[in-house]
């Protein structure tokens, strides 16, 4: 490195440290990499204000920058062009407001979810979602990512969950959009347009959700279709029966029979009579079904755990169009001898893992495979690649307005400072 | 407005499809909040999306600002004109376009009505949430403008929980597909903003509706209670016991009275009325009744019906629904308010509504959303008493204001328009506004999407992106924004 850079990072760090406080702004590791590219300095801002304050210095000073949570969705998205600096939410970590007779709460960007239900469990309520990684993910994360679980059958996705958020902008300012109310419609809703934008807009600081009472009960049925099409017709046919489940998901992978897994929350007398009506819903097709109390869903963890040669995709298909795409997956998966396992929940959102001999196979796979489910309308989104495989793809594929959603990034972020490169295109 | 751009409009439209005449043009002239009126220049009835563009497109080609309009029952002022404007009617798309049963998927055209929806689909077994009290002439193209509610939007939520998908004009006649069929598309959820955004984003062609499968029963309860206070406190613990009604909603004496008059709903004699729907699986709404009953009871309610029959059910939300129309009966004047509150404060709050409604001497009567928070409130009145009018006025905007500061909101539903657009500032800083604005000039540089609605003054897209940049006028204190 060159002396006058070095200088130049020892100045950032003193103007940083003169935001936050010197004991906060440390020199980046190799741990701080984002897909193989080296920040320089990692940023650990105390409240809104400073994240804000940040965020102008740096952009004055035309630093790339990561926001980072926990740091467990951080190779989700495309490869950074530039990274200079990574502004960690760690110590934004409080709940700020549990308003439990409202049932609403306000909690900051880096508080992790399993800390944030802790506290809302106090009052037997919960965020309803069940997304990846509880212990070390972070609300900003899941944001950030729009992660999501088995529940969103029933209460769908952050999009629907959220109410209220305060971001920090590049330009410094700290802006509030929504409400702490359940039902407000008074100016555009940026809470939704911060949703899923993988930090590319702004760095969340806090937000407010709705919340959901905790069940009292929950029975798990898990049912064993002989086919995926039957499993897809299953699930489908629950979709359209008066049942109410909060989790509908079918599990399948090379070589093993497909299962569908049926999760019902509730009071212990009407769960009995829903399970009633989904046996006899399985018992008109002759498929044969066990009461577990196995919750298949974090099972499946496994199933995000980065090893060589794998590549990990969110897929997304009509709900009817679930076998169609199983079926796509192993068509082509059987010449390049590649191992696979898919989760898709019942509203057609799922998880797709492949595993091949090399980067080669996978990068073949993965073109076929997005041709084949572009074609039924849906979509492929590479969550996690071997690096070789990433810099040779983009990891969305194709979007829908792309000069229209750059536009709206051009207002928010003229520069290009936040994740550059990793996002739709920017 | 120029004769060749009328004759232009009159080209891509038809001569059936273009009113310019001075008699024709004032059925256009306001929406549902009638106290503004304005003249538009001009109103095109477009039959498809692309006539929708090609006028999109010679609007932005002259800078004429436009209006979208569905069929004009808004309480906010969304679709009044702005003076020199184009307004779009979009009664004329109307096609319910496709059907996907098994994927819960519905397609139609903005002008289709919100009912239809729900009728077209009713055979399936299948409703549209979102069922705001106009639903029977509403569109779904003002509902997507507005991201309208209803009374059951407490359990389903609201427009923008059930549009996954829109095709849009945008302000430069750009073609755009935000969202779609299948979910969690990626890239911005700009379908999510879109939704609400009340016409100044540019103009949905064709929206993807979820429906929702009817629930196996629908149970709905009357409760007679001695006060509001009393009804408020129900209405708090059956929402913190852990229960999500279809709907609850609160009637208070001057509205059950009105609604009593107009439809003869056999409401019981009370202070405050309290309906309280329950739908689902026939076991759990069972319970859980059980349990409503319960807590209405221990906070006073001293008589509660059941209703019966599908019948019984139907009069009883007839008065509900009826309710604000029914206000003509006791007021020959009246404003809806549209407020939000959280529902810990209901009792509080409906106390300083009573207090500032004695101490403007106008009635005051309150039909609402409970179980959100959402209120309605009547402010009655007399135009033709010198000066009550603009007392109502103020009254009105002084119960905007105890929402604000009881943390809620200054519209759960009606919307900002032109009618609240200077109380934006009451619940958001200047920089909030700034940052919406952002949204606004990435998608209407131009600022010809209905503009003067929603925020508090026109701002202007400056040239190079970003924020809102004083006009050298205004700097030099020679013109005033507002």
């Amino acid at each position: 490195m060159e002396l006058s850079m070095i200088d130049h990072i020892q100045t950032l760090q003193s103007e940083l440290g003169g935001i936050v406080g010197a004991e906060y702004v440390q020199p980046a590791t190799s741990a701080d990499m984002v897909d193989g590219v080296q920040p320089q300095l990692v940023v650990s801002p105390g409240s809104g204000d400073e994240v804000a304050r940040v965020l102008r210095l740096a952009n004055a000073a035309g630093l790339a920058i990561a926001p980072r949570g926990g740091g467990t969705k951080l190779g989700w998205g495309n490869r950074p062009e530039r990274l200079d600096l990574v502004v960690s939410t760690r110590r934004l970590n409080e709940v700020l407001e549990h308003a439990w007779s409202d049932m609403t709460a306000t909690v900051q960007a880096g508080c992790t979810v399993s800390a944030f239900q802790h506290q809302l469990a106090q009052h037997g309520q919960h965020l309803v979602l069940d997304p990846l990684w509880l212990d070390a993910a972070t609300i900003g994360g899941i944001l950030a990512t729009n992660d999501s679980g088995a529940l969103r059958v029933r209460f769908g996705t952050l999009r629907d969950l959220i109410l209220g958020i305060t971001v920090a902008l590049p330009d410094g300012t700290l802006a509030k959009s929504g409400g702490k109310v359940v039902k407000n419609v008074a100016g555009y809703d940026l809470p939704k347009l911060m949703t899923g934008a993988l930090g590319t807009l702004g760095i969340i600081v806090d937000a407010t959700f709705r919340l959901y009472p905790l069940p009292a009960e929950t029975t798990i049925l898990r049912v064993a279709p002989a086919s995926i099409q039957s499993a897809n017709d299953l699930m489908v046919r629950v979709l359209d029966s008066t049942l109410v489940p909060t989790g509908l998901q079918c599990h399948v992978a090379v070589n093993q029979a497909p299962e569908v897994w049926i999760r019902f929350e509730g009071m212990r007398a009407a769960l009995e009579a829903q399970l009633e009506q989904l046996r006899q819903i399985c018992e008109a097709t002759s498929i044969s079904q066990t009461l577990t109390t196995h919750d298949l869903w974090p099972g499946l963890r496994r199933m995000w755990q980065r090893s060589q040669a794998t590549l990990i995709c969110k897929t997304s298909v009509l709900p009817s169009d679930i076998a169609a795409m199983v079926k796509a997956v192993e068509r082509v998966a059987r010449p390049l001898r590649l191992d696979w396992e898919l989760v898709a929940q019942a509203v057609g959102v799922g998880s797709l893992r492949l595993h091949g001999a090399n980067d080669q196979a996978l990068l073949a796979a993965l073109t076929i495979i997005r041709a084949e489910i572009t074609t039924l309308g849906g979509t492929v989104v590479v969550l996690d690649a071997p690096l070789g495989v990433k810099q040779q793809i983009d990891v969305w594929g194709p979007t829908k307005a792309p000069a229209l959603m750059r536009r709206v990034k051009d207002h928010f972020d003229p520069q290009h400072m936040l994740n550059p490169g990793r996002f739709v295109g920017f | 407005m120029q004769r060749q751009i009328l004759d232009e409009l009159a080209a891509i439209v038809g001569h059936d499809g273009l009113i310019s005449a001075a008699e024709q043009l004032r059925t256009y002239e306001c929406d549902g909040l009638t106290n503004f009126r304005v003249m538009p220049a001009a109103v095109v009835l477009p039959r498809t999306g692309e006539q929708v563009q090609h006028v999109v497109r010679i609007c932005h080609r002259e800078r004429i600002p436009f209006v979208a309009r569905g069929s004009g029952t808004g309480l906010s002022g969304g679709a009044l004109p702005v003076p020199g404007s184009i307004v779009i009617s979009l009664a004329r798309l109307n096609r319910i376009l496709a059907v996907d049963i098994p994927n819960q998927r519905v397609v139609v055209e903005p002008g289709v009505i919100n009912l239809h929806v729900t009728q077209h689909v009713a055979p399936y077994g299948y409703f549209y949430a979102p069922d705001p009290s106009s639903q029977s002439v509403c569109t779904i193209g003002g509902n997507v403008a507005e991201n309208s509610g209803g009374a059951h939007c407490l359990k389903y939520g609201f427009t923008v929980n059930h549009v996954l998908g829109l095709k849009v004009v945008l302000p430069n006649g750009e073609l755009v597909e935000l969202g779609g069929a299948v979910l969690d598309q990626p890239g911005y959820d700009l379908a999510g903003v879109f939704v609400g955004s009340e016409g100044t984003l540019g103009i949905a062609t064709e929206i993807t509706l979820r429906i929702v499968k009817r629930p196996a029963t629908v149970q709905t309860l009357l409760a007679a209670f001695n006060s509001t206070d009393e009804a408020g406190a129900a209405v708090s613990a059956i929402i913190t016991a852990g229960i999500l009604p279809a709907a609850i909603e609160m009637m208070d004496r001057l509205s059950r009275d009105a609604a009593e008059g107009a439809v003869q709903a056999g409401y019981p004699e009370a202070d405050a009325l309290l309906l309280v729907e329950l739908d689902g699986p026939a076991a759990e709404v069972a319970l859980l009744m059980e349990r409503v009953k319960a807590i209405c009871a221990e906070c006073g309610a001293w008589e509660q019906r059941l209703a019966q029959s599908e019948a019984e059910r139907a009069v009883v939300w007839k008065g509900r629904k009826a309710a604000f129309a029914a206000m003509g009966r006791i007021s020959p004047d009246y404003i809806v308010q549209d407020g939000v509150i959280p529902r810990t404060a209901l009792p509080r709050v409906l106390r300083e509504i009573e207090q500032l409604s004695a101490a403007a001497g106008l009635r005051v009567a309150n039909v609402f959303h409970a179980g959100d928070g959402n209120l309605h409130p009547l402010v009655l009145y007399d135009r033709s008493i010198s000066g009550q009018e603009h007392v109502a006025e103020q009254l009105a905007f002084n119960i905007l204001k105890l929402c604000v500061q009881a943390g809620g909101s200054i519209t759960g539903e009606h919307g900002v328009g032109r009618e609240k657009q200077q109380f934006m500032s009451q619940m958001f800083a200047e920089p909030d506004l700034d940052t919406m604005q952002l949204v606004r000039c990435a998608f209407d540089p131009q600022h010809i999407a209905n503009p003067d609605k929603v925020f508090p003054r026109p701002r202007l897209c400056a040239e190079k992106p970003g924020r809102y940049e004083p006009h050298p006028l205004e700097t030099a204190g020679i013109a005033e924004l507002f």
